[in-house]
């Protein structure tokens, strides 16, 4: 199986993050990631989950550690990664078709090319019938599926998603979620994912990584064992809800330390 | 029919015939002034029909000198436009670069036109050129200030997915500065619009030139006023209204067609 191949894919170790001189934001973390894990980050706000993210993807640099992304530091890795925002980030001015584009029309790839895999991308999330349509005229789901249509179009080996359903209500937020799995089985991508729900990190992850705050640091790790494909009925079942109430426990002793 | 949408469809009715109504009621009112004056304040206020027959009379030198002072304000309006874009560009840079042109921009828009003019007539000579100046000055500054803004006020979610994608500096501003100003733009450009054919008449006013057909509705208030010819200076002014009438229209149209489709100042609640 690809999760059992012996080199990360990325790696933190003893990673350090402040910006300027402030107060230190991380502290130490180290991780690593295999080949088609799926990674979610959970802690109290505060505790420098997103920046985790931003300083994979090379967005911010590190303070301090280092981070290994496929073999190259993360500013050199950035072909390989793709980023989901909190928000949608689409451009209003263009239609479903050419936000999809921006990152292939960014890196000087061909009209027709572009058309292609943006077709592609769209119909993977279901938005194959939305190309033409501003995204104004979308729902607040559908243009987060914009988004990650958009992510997928570089055809990343990994994808960072910085609480892409936070704003979302519940039940478009597990629909998404089915999706994105499903979507994962086509194009075996490591994902990182930062959320605020239990829920939606046991039923994505098969590792959470729990930070405690003020500074971040790695309190612990709990993995999730259930067989993906996962669907309705993982959610639904008895040992999934025991595991909700076991990781939601960790959470709340992680809050009570400070 | 129910009662309610006999009203609702009353209601449409009624609002496309009161502006109407209204300016029926206007002139009068106009005729109702015009008849109270006495006989030697009569030449003060022509009555609505006198103007109409100086439009017929005067039509000739009017519309001649529309096409003028239309002409001088278009140019001037596109200078400002294209210059003001790409004084806009640069002033985005950076608040440094802002900071080190901003005062100047603000004397150059406080200083009189009425003072500026006279040295522009001796820099350029009287004429087109003159009046393609004045305009060009009064429409440069709303147009720096809304497309700088504009410019400067990209969403930073944005942003950072054009960092996070590698976006050159000069691909941000084409395909995500430039674009996400537009709106901003045409604010500028709306405003631009208004001001421009004020500025070719008071333009043509005081630095036109009067030889061989080539001046404007300035000139003509000038040569109308002198001969208190009442109507013939109403007429002139109605002439200029329409003119800033095609100018606004054309903006109107022109932000029609780049927003309509994407921005929600043109959304009609069927999001």
């Amino acid at each position: 199986m690809i999760e059992d191949s012996p080199l990360p894919i990325v790696e933190l170790r003893d990673v350090d993050k402040r910006y300027g001189d402030g107060p230190l934001i991380l502290d130490k973390i180290s991780f690593s990631a295999k080949r088609g894990d799926f990674i979610t980050l959970i802690g109290p706000s505060g505790c420098g989950k997103s920046t985790i993210l931003k300083l994979i993807s090379g967005l911010n640099p590190i303070s301090g550690g280092r981070i290994v992304v496929d073999g190259l530091e993360p500013a050199n890795a950035v072909e390989k990664l793709a980023f989901v925002f909190q928000e949608p980030t689409l451009l209003p001015w263009r239609t479903v078709a050419q936000n999809v584009e921006v990152p292939m029309q960014l890196h000087g790839a061909d009209a027709k090319l572009r058309q292609e895999v943006a077709r592609k991308s769209l119909s993977l999330v279901g938005l194959g019938d939305r190309m033409d349509y501003y995204p104004r005229q979308l729902s607040g789901g559908q243009k987060m599926r914009v988004s990650i249509a958009r992510a997928l179009s570089v055809s990343p080996r990994i994808l960072l998603l910085d609480e892409p359903f936070g704003a979302l209500d519940e039940m478009t937020r597990d629909h998404l979620n089915e999706e994105l799995l499903a979507i994962r089985q086509q194009l075996a991508w490591t994902a990182f994912f930062v959320t605020h729900s239990v829920a939606e990190a046991v039923f994505l992850s098969n590792r959470i990584i729990v930070l405690s705050a003020n500074p971040g640091r790695v309190h612990s790790e709990v993995r999730v064992d259930f067989p993906y494909p996962r669907t309705e009925e993982t959610r639904e079942s008895a040992p999934f809800g025991k595991m909700v109430a076991e990781v939601s426990k960790i959470l709340r002793s992680v809050e009570r330390l400070h | 029919m129910s009662t309610k949408r006999k009203k609702a469809s009353l209601g449409a009715v009624a609002r496309k015939l009161l502006p109407f109504a209204t300016g029926v009621g206007m002139i009068f009112v106009w005729y109702g002034i015009c008849m109270s004056l006495s006989a030697d304040q009569r030449f003060l206020l022509p009555t609505p029909h006198e103007v109409a027959r100086a439009f017929i009379e005067k039509g000739p030198a009017l519309w001649g000198a529309a096409l003028n002072t239309g002409g001088g304000a278009l140019i001037g309006f596109g200078l400002a436009v294209a210059l003001s874009f790409l004084f806009a560009l640069v002033l985005s840079l950076s608040p440094l670069v802002r900071a080190s042109f901003y005062p100047y921009l603000m004397i150059l828009q406080m200083t009189p036109i009425i003072v500026i003019a006279p040295i522009l007539i001796l820099w350029v000579g009287p004429g087109l050129k003159s009046v393609v100046i004045i305009t060009f000055l009064i429409c440069f500054f709303p147009m720096v200030v809304n497309t700088t803004q504009g410019l400067i006020s990209t969403d930073s979610n944005l942003v950072a997915f054009f960092k996070m994608c590698k976006a050159s500096k000069v691909q941000t501003i084409l395909f995500l500065r430039v674009p996400a100003a537009l709106p901003y733009f045409f604010t500028g450009l709306r405003i631009a619009a208004t001001l421009a054919p004020i500025g070719a008449i008071v333009g043509d006013y005081i630095a036109g030139n009067s030889a061989g057909g080539q001046g404007g509705l300035g000139f003509l208030t000038i040569i109308y006023s002198s001969q208190f010819q009442m109507g013939a200076l109403f007429a002139t002014a109605a002439v200029g209204c329409l003119l800033g009438f095609i100018f606004v229209m054309g903006v109107i149209a022109l932000s029609w067609l780049a927003l309509h489709k994407w921005h929600d100042s043109f959304s009609h609640g069927d999001t």
